[in-house]
């Protein structure tokens, strides 16, 4: 009797002890979804009521004046458009390097390996290495340097995806290619590539939502302009590094435009992650 | 009609060029890096030349003397990602058991989803957030009733001094464990599925609870995999900047408690580097940036390492 009141007593609390477990598991889940629904809330909350066309078509103000942000919009656009092409090409390049011609290859572990490393290194590093590169050289802060900076940031990305798509491809696509008298090359690049585009945008996309919020690079390359500017040669706003200033002000107003342009950066971001995860789901289930 | 010559075929030059190139992309990538740490070293040598060892372990940070040491920014960067990792693993592996083992598949998207647009806020945004939302809250409602209650002169008192601002490097490393949450939880969510289905599964038949599965079984078999996703999460704090250079306080002095504010090497860089006028404010701040690159290597190294390349 006593033995099994024993037994029943330790069923009972490994019972209880797996309960716990459960809710403590729950709790962690919830801390994280509620963290995420608390940040969209008070963006939607404090940059909302900002928004209207004339963010769109005004520059950025001086305190206490109206204004939008057309400049920092158009200035991160014209940025990261620019960091994109180059991180594309070398990208899918370094990419089909790695998963056509690596194979085996001791080196293309090493690059692999570094490309990781690249991957998570923090990207203020990459300012300052092209401050010493690009800025200090040429005895000025610009555009072009925030451009290239913001590519030395999209690049691993773009390298990584492109890997992982192109390996996914079946090598029966590469023979049939081959066995029709296709240089290797050109299998790659009319089949393989072809074949992997939507893992190729995905790779793009999500390169792109990396460095469309990348304030660090930016601080001390395109270092910032309250003016429109298209040059490349000249410093050039941008949402993240205006963003910054103005949050950090004292005035009420200019924290309102961080709100506002801390949102639309949110959507952007956000919205370019979930395409581009969409996208490669779709290319995974077919 | 084109006849082929001795020399390689139209195609076979295409070929070579086209891998050429590829090779050469590769090559950029590694360049980078490469690139990067050289001209930290160059960037960097005079003030470590000038300073030396002390540049290392004095806290003095003063543009106007010229003097600088990095014991502060170091030690302040230490503490807050050590911090975060600390508060961000229990709900790491909270957020990986419950997408592995409990979680309803109706559910699993979404909440996978939640974890995932996580990871993708920027930084600015949670430094805004970090800022305007969670240090008044930490103020109001944690830091006042400890200044109220514990006596300033206990061991807790002096843990918790500090401006009741809600901007310190306890408010810091908490952003930080939100920030590099997602990267863990998601990292050991793969590892737990690798484990062997007649692993699991054989421990469930003897009869075990699900509590038991995963503290006795699972975990313990991804323990090795799972030191490197902790240290991947490490690598994410340790250069971590804008969220941190909006909530740390930036001081410079050595940080004496845990509501105290401090600077990281990230946030001193971010904060100081565009204004700094002298060469050698210039050249002291490069360094902290090759103190930051070896720190952040080593940790993402040894990340690599243990996890292996697949779930990374």
């Amino acid at each position: 009797m006593a033995f099994n009141r024993h037994l029943f007593d330790r069923h009972a609390r490994r019972k209880l002890v797996n309960y716990g477990f459960v809710g403590l598991t729950m709790a962690a889940t919830a801390v994280a979804v509620i963290a995420l629904l608390l940040i969209l809330w008070s963006l939607v909350a404090n940059g909302l009521d900002g928004i209207g066309l004339h963010i769109f078509t005004m520059d950025q103000p001086p305190p206490e004046m109206p204004g939008g942000l057309r400049n920092a919009i158009l200035g991160s656009l014209e940025m990261c458009a620019i960091g994109m092409v180059m991180a594309v090409v070398i990208g899918i390049l370094a990419g089909t390097w790695l998963a056509e011609y690596g194979e085996g290859k001791r080196l293309a572990e090493v690059v692999r390996f570094l490309n990781d490393v690249l991957l998570s290194a923090p990207s203020i590093l990459i300012g300052l290495f092209v401050y010493e590169i690009l800025v200090r050289p040429l005895h000025g802060f610009s555009a072009g340097a925030g451009a290239v900076a913001l590519a030395f940031v999209a690049t691993p990305v773009v390298t990584r995806t492109t890997e992982d798509i192109l390996r996914l491809q079946s090598n029966q696509l590469r023979e049939a290619g081959m066995a029709i008298g296709a240089g290797k090359s050109y299998v790659i690049r009319a089949i393989i590539w072809r074949a992997s585009r939507p893992g190729l945008v995905t790779g793009a996309l999500l390169g792109f939502a990396r460095i469309s919020g990348e304030t660090a690079p930016l601080l001390f390359t395109s270092l910032g302009n309250p003016n429109l500017s298209f040059a490349l040669t000249q410093p050039m706003g941008a949402l993240p590094t205006t963003i910054y200033q103005f949050a950090l002000s004292a005035f009420d107003d200019w924290r309102a435009l961080a709100w506002v342009g801390a949102l639309l950066i949110a959507i952007t971001v956000l919205a370019a992650n979930i395409i581009g995860r969409a996208l490669a789901r779709g290319s995974h289930q077919s | 009609m084109s006849v082929e010559t001795a020399g390689p075929s139209r195609a076979a030059r295409q070929d070579a060029f086209f891998q050429a190139l590829c090779f050469s992309a590769a090559m950029v990538l590694m360049a980078t890096l490469a690139g990067l740490l050289v001209a930290l070293v160059i960037g960097g040598w005079p003030a470590l030349a000038h300073f030396g060892p002390k540049f290392f372990i004095s806290a003095a940070w003063d543009p106007v003397a010229e003097d600088y040491g990095a014991a502060g920014p170091i030690v302040g960067t230490l503490v807050t990602a050590g911090l975060a990792m600390v508060m961000a693993l229990p709900l790491a592996v909270g957020i990986a058991v419950f997408l592995v083992e409990f979680c309803p598949s109706v559910l699993a998207k979404y909440v996978s989803m939640a974890v995932e647009l996580l990871a993708g806020i920027p930084s600015i945004v949670y430094g805004m957030w970090g800022l305007f939302v969670l240090a008044p809250w930490f103020a109001l409602h944690v830091q006042l009733p400890l200044f109220y209650v514990v006596d300033p002169d206990s061991f807790w008192g002096h843990l918790f001094e500090g401006i009741p601002n809600g901007a310190n490097i306890f408010t810091a490393a908490m952003i930080l464990a939100i920030m590099v949450l997602p990267y863990i939880a998601t990292v050991l969510r793969e590892l737990l599925l690798s484990v062997p289905t007649h692993v699991r599964e054989a421990a469930y038949g003897m009869g075990c609870t699900p509590y038991e599965v995963v503290s006795k079984i699972m975990l313990p078999y991804i323990r090795r995999s799972a030191i490197g996703a902790v240290m991947l999460g490490l690598g994410r704090a340790l250069g971590e900047t804008m969220a941190v250079t909006f909530i740390i306080g930036n001081s410079h002095e050595f940080p004496r408690s845990l509501f105290a504010s401090g600077s990281t090497i990230a946030s001193t860089i971010a904060n100081e580097f565009a204004e700094a006028s002298s060469d050698l404010h210039v050249s002291a701040l490069l360094a902290l940036g090759l103190v930051l690159f070896v720190i952040t290597f080593a940790a993402l190294v040894g990340a690599r390492l243990l996890i292996g390349r697949e779930k990374a």
